[in-house]
């Protein structure tokens, strides 16, 4: 079975700083990527260029079949992102931001109201989303990224801002149990280790081993 | 790599302008109204030919860059684009003292190509602020290419558009480019032209050159950095 | 493509609906810039060449502001990255910015070019009236496509509200002289020879270039 995510020796430069280099990891269908490390790591960026956002400079990607940079286009529609920014926008209601990305996604209008039910926000679901809480924004933008069922999840620090409650609603979703592929960056590291398969450090760009090193 | 051919081209240059000087201040006649000064005429409309030649130029490399992907059509197109604005100065000034020597005044607005030649370089002078205010080294040349993209386009809409607003002609000397121009001007203007022409490629060159140079020692000094 | 442009589209001009930021603040300006010109110009009425050029100075001005907005929200709420994330073809952006320019444009000179009538312009503009309509709508359409282009461009720069206005208006200048020159018969006392249909071309293939031209590129301004 073709894993997941497959990569080798990835790079990415911003100018002449190395933002990625020789990152190399396999990730099989189902299983949890941890990628860990220090702040300006290069962990957003990983992310990003899995979601195809960013095209990698150099070396070998395959990301659910499809090799980058050149089928980036065929990732938007399987991977869901939850990453710094909700990406909600501030003056329309939580179903508007909905209905707004599931029409970009082609979702059906029912499966609108089936999510925002899942993750108990249908009660304001109509209000502003700048009136919202953080953490009712975060479930927003968890919804987001659930919405056209995608088949990879990425996430950055998804539990942010989440209650013990919220949390525990989330994880069927986007959780070890939703049985998604799944790449996790978190920067509570044993909670990432314990919940994932596979995990990669990330130090100045540059692949490290995962130990405490890789805070300094 | 850019420097290929440079110290003949460099050395044809001065021969053509040497030949160009020559004959603008010992074969040209001087003309019957304005006199003497007329022969800036020899440095402006080359000069300005040049310059928009350069910007439209710019405008090609840059279509090649986004095409490619290859930052060194980009480079092309920024040096490129770099020189003419530099020479766009020199047009606006040159028409000026000519406009002053010709009319009375330094500035005219009945004279098309100038007009248009104005506005060409205020949208021009927008290509440093744009560039240099973009961080992300892609993202700063991409987006310098659509920018030479749009505006190479823009040169000769604008230029039509100005045109058919003057409703005035001038029996003006710009006007007679190639076309009218009696045997010993035309002979003087095009191998003024010339020599604009090949000094424009051979500082073209030499910048590339110069910059690629820069960009070598850059990176050399980051990686030994690095390995350090 | 079309149905993506059209979610984008109904989704700008909701919040532009709820917010109410843009147009009004144009209209505004524009009644403002009329208040200046008479002081200025020290002139209660205007007609002939006088008045076209007040006319069609004030709109591209308010243009301006209209421009340093259109891509405000996406560049302020990560909007770009939630369209770069659907499986949808990115010129969709691009057209629905530049139609909800087009929309907001119309917007503002409905209520700005009767002000204008009323404030400044001395024949009245009933002899104007269709002439005028062609004219805005092909201006409007060249100041949304290259507006639209411009505001994508200047997004990314650390001055963009420095950057847009030196960046638009020049590249305006055409739209200006085609429009100014169209309607200056238009506004004068006495109706005077009519030269159209070579202004309308000149607006014609203005838009066409634009139009094309910032299609082709706007790609390149959303890859990374």
């Amino acid at each position: 079975m073709d894993a997941a995510i497959e990569l080798e020796g990835v790079e990415r430069r911003y100018g002449e700083r190395v933002a990625l280099a020789g990152v190399s990891v396999s990730v099989p269908e189902g299983a949890t990527l941890a990628v860990l490390g220090g702040n300006g790591a290069g962990k957003t960026t990983l992310l990003r260029v899995l979601a195809g956002l960013l095209r990698p400079h150099g070396g070998r990607a395959h990301v659910l079949g499809a090799a980058l940079p050149d089928e980036r286009w065929k990732l938007p529609a399987r991977v869901g992102y939850v990453g710094h920014e909700p990406l909600l926008y501030r003056e329309l209601s939580g179903r508007e931001n909905l209905r707004y990305h599931g029409d970009l996604h082609g979702v059906q209008h029912g499966r609108i109201q089936e999510v925002l039910e899942e993750l108990e926000i249908a009660g304001r679901a109509d209000e502003p989303v700048r009136d919202l809480s953080k953490g009712l924004v975060q479930r927003l933008a968890i919804a987001r990224a659930i919405l056209h069922e995608p088949t990879l999840l990425l996430l950055d620090e998804p539990r942010a801002n989440l209650d013990p409650a919220a949390a525990e609603l989330v994880e069927p979703l986007i959780g070890r149990s939703s049985g998604r592929t799944r790449v996790l960056v978190s920067h509570d590291v044993s909670g990432a280790l314990e919940e994932s398969d596979v995990a990669l450090g990330l130090k100045g760009g540059r692949p490290a081993p995962v130990d405490a090193e890789l805070y300094r | 790599m850019y420097s290929k051919g440079l110290a003949p081209l460099a050395a044809a240059t001065a021969v053509t302008i040497t030949t160009a000087f020559t004959l603008v201040f010992f074969y040209a006649p001087n003309d019957a109204d304005q006199g003497f000064i007329q022969k800036i005429f020899y440095v402006h409309v080359p000069m300005a030919i040049v310059a928009l030649g350069g910007f439209v130029a710019g405008g090609v490399f840059a279509i090649k860059h986004l095409r490619s992907g290859d930052s060194s059509w980009d480079l092309r197109s920024y040096v490129a684009i770099h020189l003419s604005i530099i020479l766009g100065v020199g047009v606006l000034a040159t028409g000026a003292i000519w406009a002053k020597a010709s009319w009375g005044h330094w500035w005219v607005w009945d004279e098309p190509v100038l007009v248009s030649f104005l506005v060409v370089f205020l949208l021009y002078c927008v290509y440093y602020p744009l560039r240099f205010s973009i961080e992300d080294p892609g993202r700063q040349a991409r987006y310098s290419s659509v920018f030479a993209i749009a505006a190479g386009a823009f040169v000769p809409l604008n230029f039509v558009a100005v045109r058919m607003a003057e409703s005035f002609t001038h029996p003006r000397v710009l006007s007679q480019t190639g076309g009218d121009l009696p045997g010993d001007m035309r002979l003087t203007f095009l191998v003024s032209l010339l020599g604009m022409v090949l000094l424009f490629v051979t500082l073209w060159k030499l910048e590339l050159t110069a910059k690629h140079a820069s960009m070598q020692l850059k990176k050399l000094r980051n990686r030994a950095r690095v390995a350090a | 493509m079309i149905a993506a442009a059209r979610t984008i589209l109904r989704k700008d001009l909701l919040i532009e609906w709820r917010t109410k930021e843009s147009v009004p603040a144009m209209v505004l300006f524009s009644i403002t810039v009329y208040v200046l010109f008479h002081f200025g110009l020290d002139r209660d009425s205007l007609d002939g060449e006088l008045a076209s050029g007040v006319l069609w100075v004030t709109l591209l001005l308010a243009a301006v502001i209209g421009v340093s907005r259109l891509f405000a929200a996406e560049r302020e709420q990560g909007g770009i990255d939630g369209l770069l994330l659907s499986p949808v073809d990115r010129t969709a952006l691009f057209v629905a910015k530049a139609v909800a320019l087009f929309l907001f444009l119309t917007a503002v000179e409905l209520v700005a070019v009767p002000a204008f009538g009323l404030l400044l312009l001395g024949p009245g503009l009933g002899g104007a009236f269709p002439e005028l309509l062609a004219v805005l709508a092909l201006g409007n359409l060249g100041v949304a496509a290259v507006g639209a282009l411009v505001s994508a461009l200047a997004a990314e720069t650390r001055a963009h509200e420095l950057i847009v206005p030196i960046l638009l208006l020049p590249l305006l200048v055409p739209v200006l002289i085609a429009c100014a020159q169209a309607t200056e018969p238009l506004f004068r006392q006495e109706a005077g020879p009519e030269d159209l249909g070579r202004w309308l071309g000149l607006l014609t293939l203005y838009d066409v270039v634009f139009v094309f031209l910032s299609v082709a590129v706007f790609d390149f301004l959303l890859e990374d």
